[in-house]
């Protein structure tokens, strides 16, 4: 059994977009050892990205491989989550988004790894473990930083406060797995002495392709280069 | 800002190559508190499966020895041939040795 396209489009951008956002914080974290792990989980997230979207590519069966479809869609063309491209306006803000989407992608790879699909159960099997590690990272600095000092605890709930809205929208697909996410993230928030915030506004629109200005931005810096020089290689 | 920004503690690495094998110094490395100091270093050290162990140790709990004391810590052992095993024949036929 195949997935479908918009499907492997929406777990590929998930990805590739936290890589890219997570790419930033090179050399721009608050010391060299946060930069490699950093740096590391961004690369786990886009070899995961790399291989869904050449799946994706081949099931399309239009001929657009990996970097086509990496670097020549347009915003709308896009079908990550919201989440994933909203700018890491500080640290606290960087780990929330981290903590929220790695534990959602580690229940949702679990599950694809004993899907139907045995090619996609593949790639899933292989990411499940690395977002096990990703959201220990995310986890191990919201503890830190909620049961930190009274300015580090200011600014990890204003975080979660902030992108918070934003992680209704993970779960359209399987809204089952929602109960679960909850009781991992809201075990870590109450160690961290933060406050889970409420349930309201759900913004969505990312897997239609209406997205956040902010992913215009992120794809421009993306994908200048193999726009300028198309098919350039080091 | 740089003046008020306190440094992360030193720690010492060691790895494990496999098993069977002693812990061995690989490095250092600063980390807030040990449990980030074995994360860090297992991203720093183990990212191309060198290792199935590690051990982090606050560098600070290190006892080292100084490097003015280095004559009378090692060199006497140099004139003391007799520490080394190289009196003994060798038996005919004894491999390995």
């Amino acid at each position: 059994m195949t997935t479908s396209v918009d499907r492997l489009l929406a777990l590929g951008d998930d990805a590739l977009v936290t890589a890219q956002r997570l790419g930033h914080w090179c050399t721009r974290s608050p010391e060299m050892e946060e930069d490699v792990a950093l740096a590391n989980i961004a690369l786990d997230q886009l070899g995961v990205a790399r291989l869904l979207l050449s799946y994706a590519g081949e099931v399309e069966g239009a001929g657009r491989d990996e970097d086509a479809l990496a670097y020549l869609r347009t915003d709308r063309e896009y079908r990550n989550a919201l989440l994933v491209e909203l700018p890491d306006r500080d640290f606290a803000v960087m780990i929330a988004k981290l903590l929220f989407v790695s534990a959602y992608q580690r229940l949702l790879y679990r599950r694809l790894a004993t899907g139907a699909d045995e090619r996609l159960a593949g790639i899933a099997a292989k990411a499940v473990k690395e977002s096990a590690y990703h959201e220990d990272h995310a986890t191990l600095w919201t503890l830190r930083l909620g049961d930190g000092t009274d300015e580090s605890h200011r600014r990890m709930q204003a975080a979660v406060d902030e992108v918070w809205p934003y992680t209704h929208e993970l779960f359209e697909e399987e809204p089952d797995l929602r109960a679960e996410w909850l009781s991992t993230v809201e075990g870590v928030l109450t160690r961290a002495t933060l406050v889970r915030p409420a349930d309201s506004w759900a913004p969505t629109g990312g897997r239609d392709g209406r997205h956040t200005e902010q992913l215009s931005y992120l794809l421009a810096e993306m994908q200048v280069l193999h726009r300028a020089h198309p098919g350039a290689r080091w | 800002m740089s003046e008020t920004k306190k440094e992360w503690p030193l720690w010492e690495v060691f790895v494990r190559p496999r098993r069977g094998l002693a812990h061995s110094h690989v490095g250092s490395l600063h980390a807030p508190d040990a449990e980030l100091a074995l994360r860090n270093a297992r991203d720093l050290y183990t990212r191309r499966q060198e290792g199935v162990s590690i051990w982090v140790v606050p560098a600070a709990a290190v006892v080292a020895s100084s490097p003015d004391e280095k004559d009378s810590f090692f060199d006497p052992a140099a004139d003391k041939v007799y520490r080394h095993p190289t009196f003994y024949q060798v038996p005919e036929g004894a491999a390995h040795l």
